[in-house]
């Protein structure tokens, strides 16, 4: 080994950088030990639970779409599979007097996913692309109807319910309150994101890269991509399980809708939402879609269009997710050039809230019309009445919409075109994107 | 000693399409062997075959005197034998480093670990640095893949070829569609990264192939017509005909 050659690679991390990087797990920890001081009401307990366990099953979606690329629609399978076997195993547990602590029960889980992710996973793996895509898709089809047809399992219509506080107890922690289960979700949160993170850093995480690059490569430089993509789609069972084993101590109940295609679907659009190009993506998108899927639900009926038309914007204007947003702006705060976007941002924010507030007066007032027909037209969309019927709001809305439209459509090229210059400043600064 | 590798009446068709016809060809160890000819005489057919990308339809093929013939390719590639691409075919979105670590990997006994932090292997860390050396990508460790220059790219390829110690080396094309200058740097390159081990290596640039190669095969038509030293080759009548003309005559 020559001195050049040494000096070729990448210097080892200062001690100041990996004292950062302990350091922001550290803050991590405690923010989530601090969580329940600030936030004390029961609803954000129940609400933080939910995040965690998202944060856990997005990520866990990510080790196949983002890391190996490998597009599955029917991750829920895992994650349904992994409640049921904890829902079985609490009663089994409580009614036998077993030895076992609830908070040993998302590792239940978690095996339980692993195991039926080794099951199912030999044959979808062999290819990736369109064939593992259906594939996960059938055999989510096959899982979600056998469970309304094998009763004594998955409990048909109902589900299984169980009760979290029968198990063996641990320092007088029955797991009856909100914030004890949230406690347990956060510590599971934490263990799960620092090992999926670690995952990351492996000779194997590094191979599922290159899988999802190139596997036609990966042959020629000695791994066989087949068993690097079912390696990735055991550990994605393994988290998805621990996160459903966890949804279902924090309802207590599991049922079909566990590992049907709307979960399924859900985890792609909060993964994707988030970005599946970066490893914080898919917690910021389950952040994102958990709060705004309890937080739309109460402003308006119609909250999954919403749903769906921010996930369109995303797809189209942001494939790099929220994530991806943030970070394309890193280069400018580096070189300095980041005033010269915002007068524009804020110039074009104008008209483009115009145009939302537009599209949302007519999503409503056509929902008016063709799903409550007969109700009263005063309606109240986001906290704002309005009368649905009333010529004056159809006309504000066309105004908003179409004008919005236009003018935020010259406003962004102006974006684009000071973004273009700051760009180009950071990169005769030497700030490489 | 037997050759580092032996086709023996290898055949490949596709369908009712014969690519290539009774292939007979040997290539000792240590030597630099090139394959030439006109374009879709089978020459890429013969890499792919070799290398277990396809199977041949009958015949075989040796590496050190072990059939190979419809192993798949890792297996081939784990024992000795490492190829690279006409078309550049790297991890695009992954960094010149994480391109080479990658090829390393595998010749270090890592195999599938998932229990180890990659960057705590001295041994991956210092071959993958001898390779980027090597290859003279230091400066451009850190870009991702996609973003290099034409001949950087080339010569990225040319080092995930070599960087997992194959004593056996197939290079499809390594200079193709490079100016005069990259060629030759390219050509110093692949001798200075070849020395002491097998090389065969398809190319059309005639001066590359005279001035690299101890033995040249002649592939016309999905077969070999001529087989031999450089001088054997430029003075047979046969691939003057076929191939050569009258251009280095």
């Amino acid at each position: 080994m020559s001195e050049i050659s040494a000096s070729a690679a990448p210097p080892p991390p200062a001690a100041a950088e990996r004292l950062r990087f302990y350091a922001s797990w550290l803050v991590a920890a405690i923010v989530l030990l601090l969580l329940p001081n600030i936030f004390t009401s029961g609803g954000s307990m129940t609400t933080f639970s939910l995040m965690g366990i998202s944060i856990i099953f997005s990520l866990s979606y990510n080790i196949l779409l983002g890391q190996t690329g490998m597009l599955s629609f029917g991750h829920a399978v895992y994650y349904g599979l992994g409640g049921f076997l904890a829902i079985h195993s609490m009663n089994i547990i409580g009614a036998h007097k077993l030895p076992i602590p609830l908070p040993i029960v998302p590792l239940i889980g978690g095996l339980s996913g692993l195991f039926f992710a080794a099951l199912l996973g030999w044959v979808s793996t062999q290819r990736s692309g369109t064939a593992f895509a259906m594939i996960s898709l059938g055999l989510a089809e096959l899982i979600a109807s056998s469970a309304l047809i094998l009763r004594s399992f998955f409990g048909g219509e109902a589900g299984v319910s169980t009760n979290r506080t029968k198990l063996l107890k641990l320092f007088d922690w029955s797991f009856g309150s909100q914030i004890q289960i949230y406690y347990l979700v956060a510590a599971w949160t934490l263990i799960a994101v620092i090992a999926m993170y670690a995952l990351t850093r492996t000779p194997l995480g590094r191979m599922c890269n290159a899988v999802r690059d190139n596997p036609e490569r990966v042959q020629f430089v000695g791994y066989n991509p087949h068993v690097v993509r079912y390696l990735a789609f055991c550990f994605a069972g393994f988290f998805a399980g621990l996160a459903g084993a966890l949804a279902a101590i924090n309802f207590e109940i599991a049922n079909s809708a566990y590992l049907g295609a709307e979960q399924s679907g859900t985890v792609l659009f909060a993964a994707y939402i988030g970005g599946i190009g970066f490893f914080i993506g898919p917690i910021v998108g389950a952040i994102f879609v958990t709060f705004l899927s309890l937080g739309l639900s109460d402003l308006t009926q119609v909250w999954q269009l919403y749903f769906g038309l921010i996930f369109i914007a995303v797809v189209m204007f942001a494939p790099g997710g929220l994530t991806g947003l943030l970070m394309m702006h890193r280069p400018l705060v580096k070189a300095g050039t980041l005033p010269k976007v915002i007068p524009g941002y804020l110039i074009a924010l104008v008209p483009t809230l115009a145009m939302i507030a537009g599209l949302v007066l007519s999503i409503e007032t056509i929902v008016h019309y063709t799903v409550n027909p007969g109700d009263d037209p005063h309606i109240k969309a986001f906290g704002v009445g309005f009368d649905a019927a009333s010529p004056f709001i159809w006309a504000l809305a066309a105004v908003l919409l179409i004008g919005g439209f236009l003018v935020a459509r010259k406003t962004w090229s102006w974006v684009g075109h000071a973004w273009d210059e700051a760009a180009t400043m950071a990169r005769e600064k030497g700030i490489a994107a | 000693m037997s050759a580092a590798i032996e086709l023996r009446a290898v055949e490949k068709s596709f369908g009712q399409v014969a690519i290539l016809r009774n292939i007979n060809l040997s290539v000792a160890q240590g030597e630099r062997h090139a394959l030439i000819g006109p374009n879709g005489a089978g020459k890429s057919t013969t890499f792919n075959l070799i290398s277990g990308y396809m199977k041949p339809t009958s015949g075989h093929v040796l590496l050190r005197g072990q059939e190979i013939a419809g192993l798949p390719p890792y297996q081939i590639n784990r024992r000795g034998l490492s190829r690279s691409f006409q078309v550049t075919n790297v991890f695009t979105h992954m960094s010149v480093w994480e391109n080479l670590r990658c090829a390393v990997l595998w010749s270090t006994g890592q195999r599938y670990a998932f229990w180890m932090n990659i960057d705590n292997l001295p041994e991956v860390r210092d071959r993958t640095a001898q390779i980027l050396t090597d290859i003279n990508l230091t400066a451009r460790r850190d870009v991702p893949a996609g973003l290099l220059t034409y001949a950087e790219q080339r010569a990225l390829e040319i080092g995930i070829t070599v960087a997992g110690g194959a004593d056996v080396i197939l290079l499809d094309e390594p200079t193709a569609g490079m100016s005069h200058a990259e060629t030759e740097r390219a050509v110093a390159l692949i001798r200075r990264l070849t020395e002491g081990r097998t090389l065969l290596i398809v190319e059309h640039d005639m001066s590359v192939v005279f001035g690299l190669a101890d033995r040249i095969s002649v592939l016309v038509y999905g077969q070999i017509i001529a087989s031999g030293t450089p001088e054997e080759i430029r003075g047979d009548p046969k691939v003057r005909e076929a191939y050569l003309g009258e251009e280095v005559a």
